[in-house]
């Protein structure tokens, strides 16, 4: 075996993976598919939306932020796991106002295409329907907060020049909103419109 | 009406099955013991309950069809705002309005607090998205429930919610 290498299982496969790589990262390099929504790029994993979930070695942990270690018996596409993400899907749909049909990013959405993968017909909870303005406040770029899943890509990548936050979020637990500093000179350029167009959805394309 | 959208194919449906209450031959009440009831559109007024119910007494399997029927749809965008502000703006503070008036007629049904999805209302069997949903998912359902098999698992490709 390679120095700093580890050997882990997932579904029974043995896979070699890096020393402090995650379960996600591990799976993704070795073929392995594991569903991820607030992961992105280069971001520090935040483990927000949970979808991640494999069961390691009997307890059911995010993979994007559970580190790999030696022998880990990792569960990935098991019945009981397709059934809590399709759960987890769900409740971001009934949280928020996800009106497909409607909606600008159908087609091109990373939450759509797992709930089209876990076929989720219909959520297994109530919808909740809140009543979510969008704001309009900056000249490139607009807050649907109606669509927002709370996986604060926007906070952890979307910084002003001298590398403080542009957004940020206010209140907790479903309450929890994303907010944006415009008084900050970087938070009303093309370029902040530019880095966030992967998590926001920008006021004009040409 | 977007059953319509199977083509052809309708014709070898009416060779094993028969059309109770539709849009299609207009007929307006349902006949007892009904096999497969399909609907669309989620609950807005009295009315469309009235109706739900009605399909889920005399259908032994009921499905939603539609993304309207399963989540609300556009409709739903009313919900959460105060039905007298809806109400308001429509029939007040709207540019076009002439006659300041809300209707109350009591032949016109009342409208609900917000848009239900069919299965907050009554017991819905199966779902089929889309708006509209594929052809190809209403003929894959109907084929599959005619010939004795369930839903379990519709085609990846045809099941969409746009």
């Amino acid at each position: 075996m390679e120095q700093g290498h580890i050997k882990i299982t997932i579904d029974g496969k043995d896979i070699m993976a890096r020393e402090g790589q995650s379960i996600v990262q591990a799976a993704r390099e070795a073929g392995v598919y594991v569903p991820t929504l607030c992961d992105f790029k280069s971001l520090k994993p935040a483990g927000t939306c949970r979808v991640c979930s494999v069961k390691v070695n009997g307890k059911i942990q995010s993979g994007c932020t559970t580190e790999v270690s030696y022998g880990m018996k990792i569960e990935n596409e098991s019945p009981e796991l397709i059934n809590l993400r399709r759960g987890l899907v769900e409740m971001l749909f009934v949280e928020g106002n996800h009106m497909c049909p409607s909606c600008e990013k159908s087609g091109n959405c990373e939450l759509q295409a797992i709930a089209y993968r876990y076929q989720m017909a219909v959520p297994r909870f109530p919808f909740s329907f809140p009543h979510r303005k969008v704001e309009a406040k900056l000249p490139h770029l607009l807050l649907e907060h109606n669509r927002c899943i709370q996986c604060l890509r926007c906070v952890r990548g979307v910084k002003a020049k001298d590398g403080h936050d542009i957004f940020g979020f206010i209140r907790r637990g479903h309450n929890i909103r994303i907010t944006v500093d415009t008084t900050d000179p970087d938070s009303l350029s093309e370029v902040t419109a530019q880095k966030s167009n992967g998590y926001l959805p920008r006021r004009s394309f040409d | 009406m977007s059953i319509l959208d199977i083509d052809e194919r309708i014709l070898q449906l009416v060779e094993v099955c028969e059309f109770d209450k539709s849009p299609i031959n207009d007929i307006k009440e349902i006949s007892e013991g009904c096999d497969i009831g399909l609907i669309e559109g989620g609950c807005c007024n009295t009315e469309n309950i009235r109706v739900l119910r009605e399909f889920r007494k005399h259908c032994k399997i009921l499905i939603a069809v539609g993304q309207c029927s399963i989540t609300g749809g556009l409709p739903a965008m009313r919900n959460g705002i105060p039905i007298r502000e809806i109400f308001e703006e429509v029939y007040y503070n709207g540019p076009t309005v002439a006659n300041k008036l809300i209707p109350n007629d009591e032949e016109i049904p009342h409208i609900l607090d917000r848009v239900y999805p069919c299965h907050e209302i009554v017991k819905i069997d199966y779902f089929l998205p889309g708006c509209a949903p594929r052809a190809d998912l209403i003929w894959e359902a109907l084929t599959a429930l005619i010939s004795g098999k369930d839903l379990s698992h519709l085609t990846y490709a045809n099941f969409k919610y746009d």
